[in-house]
């Protein structure tokens, strides 16, 4: 039974097109790849837990910038009017349009932030060495389950094409929280570069 | 390394988090305490069931008004196909070919291609390969791009609120459309990419 156990450990299965493989003698600084698709099976360990921690507590004080400072202004005819990252999110207020305004807040403000929280709080204690915090496994499998429905960059795209077609409309300025929100674009995929959830998860695991 | 034997075929069930693999009758993973769902065409019915959500939304999405302009007392409601049109007639061209393929040309062929991706997987013979893996891998990249749109329409209409001379306000589409965007995600979130190498093997490498 023993041996089974033991014989299994040295087996992956790869999650995109569940071909097995045996890995056996990989030294912690090694990747590998599934030979059928190419999924990245076996990431390089500890891949730079700080820098994540790093860029995740830089990217929740952009984000706290840009929810709080003016987003956008335009002007025309002596009449002006601007608007904050949670106005747009408010446009949707109205009637039954309102819970549309619920899922673009989530959207663009408060799963990114919930995000790099747990990525925090995930990967604090393992940058350290030490043992995870309790439930780690289950803030990280959160973390998977919503990174799909963050749309930080495509709000970005978003507003260069509403730029467009309010530009011959009004004049438009930008606030303190547009540059804020687009330096929070790039931090968010340097993060991403420099995570490897295979890494994250094998850390977890012991 | 062994051959493009699948963990299915050795009677194992690989975990679609961690890679590990555990005996077929395990239900949760070893090493990282996962739920292991084995591979089986009935998540299919998953998939179609979001996608039939995502059609049904998709129609008054296209039907009825995105965006409500009010320019000095005149009204004007544009549909999704009507902002493109519009975006050519002011010789903005390339914004208007991002606006007419993420919200016209992406979903619809989005819709094709999960519906041909959940019939190709149904057999016993594994058909499509690399060439399947590839067409899911940019479904489910290029999936949440379609809600600029609604983003687009939020942006307006939160700056443009200057009283009587322009006012814009969304329409019911914006919701519909935010909607079929979020179902067509969750059905390609629900595909399981190992049915593509399911039944008996053919493939070489």
């Amino acid at each position: 039974m023993s041996s089974e156990i033991s014989s299994l450990s040295e087996l992956v299965a790869c999650p995109k097109c569940d071909a097995l493989h045996r890995v056996r003698g990989f030294s912690d600084n090694e990747r590998a790849s599934c030979a059928r698709c190419g999924t990245l099976l076996i990431e390089p360990r500890e891949t730079s837990f700080l820098h994540v921690i790093a860029l995740s507590l830089t990217a929740i004080i952009l984000m706290v910038g840009a929810v709080f400072f003016p987003f956008l202004q335009i002007s025309a005819q002596g009449l002006s009017h601007g608007s904050s990252i949670f106005g747009v999110a408010m446009a949707f207020s109205d009637g039954f349009l309102a819970p549309l305004a619920l899922a673009v807040l989530l959207m663009i403000v408060a799963l990114p932030l919930i995000r790099f929280c747990a990525l925090i709080y995930v990967l604090w204690p393992l940058s350290k060495g030490a043992p995870p915090w309790p439930g780690a496994g289950r803030v990280f499998h959160a973390v998977e389950v919503m990174s799909p429905w963050m749309m930080a960059e495509v709000f970005i795209i978003g507003v260069a094409v509403a730029l467009v077609k309010v530009m011959g409309l009004a004049s438009v300025s930008f606030g303190p929280a547009f540059w804020a929100f687009c330096l929070l674009v790039l931090i968010m995929g340097l993060k991403n570069a420099f995570m490897s959830k295979g890494a994250i998860w094998r850390a977890l695991g012991q | 390394m062994m051959g493009m034997q699948t963990a299915t075929d050795a009677g194992l069930t690989g975990c679609i988090r961690c890679c590990a693999v555990s005996p077929a009758a395990d239900t949760h993973c070893a090493r990282c305490g996962a739920v292991l769902h084995p591979v089986s065409t009935h998540s299919l019915q998953k998939v179609w069931a979001w996608w039939s959500a995502g059609l049904i939304c998709y129609l008054p999405a296209n039907l009825y008004p995105m965006l409500k302009t009010q320019t000095l007392g005149e009204t004007q409601e544009n549909t999704i196909l009507g902002g493109v049109v519009e975006l050519v007639a002011h010789h903005n061209y390339g914004v208007a070919l991002i606006v007419f393929v993420a919200s016209i040309i992406i979903p619809l062929a989005k819709f094709l291609a999960i519906a041909y991706l959940a019939l190709a997987v149904g057999g016993s013979e594994r058909a499509g390969g690399h060439r399947h893996l590839h067409l899911y891998e940019v479904v489910e990249f290029i999936g949440r791009w379609s809600m600029i749109d609604v983003f687009v329409v939020a942006i307006l209409s939160s700056l443009v609120q200057l009283g009587f001379a322009a006012s814009i306000h969304p329409g019911p589409a914006a919701v519909s459309f935010a909607l079929s965007v979020a179902f067509t995600m969750l059905s390609a979130q629900s595909f399981d990419a190992r049915l593509i190498w399911r039944g008996s093997e053919q493939d070489s490498v």
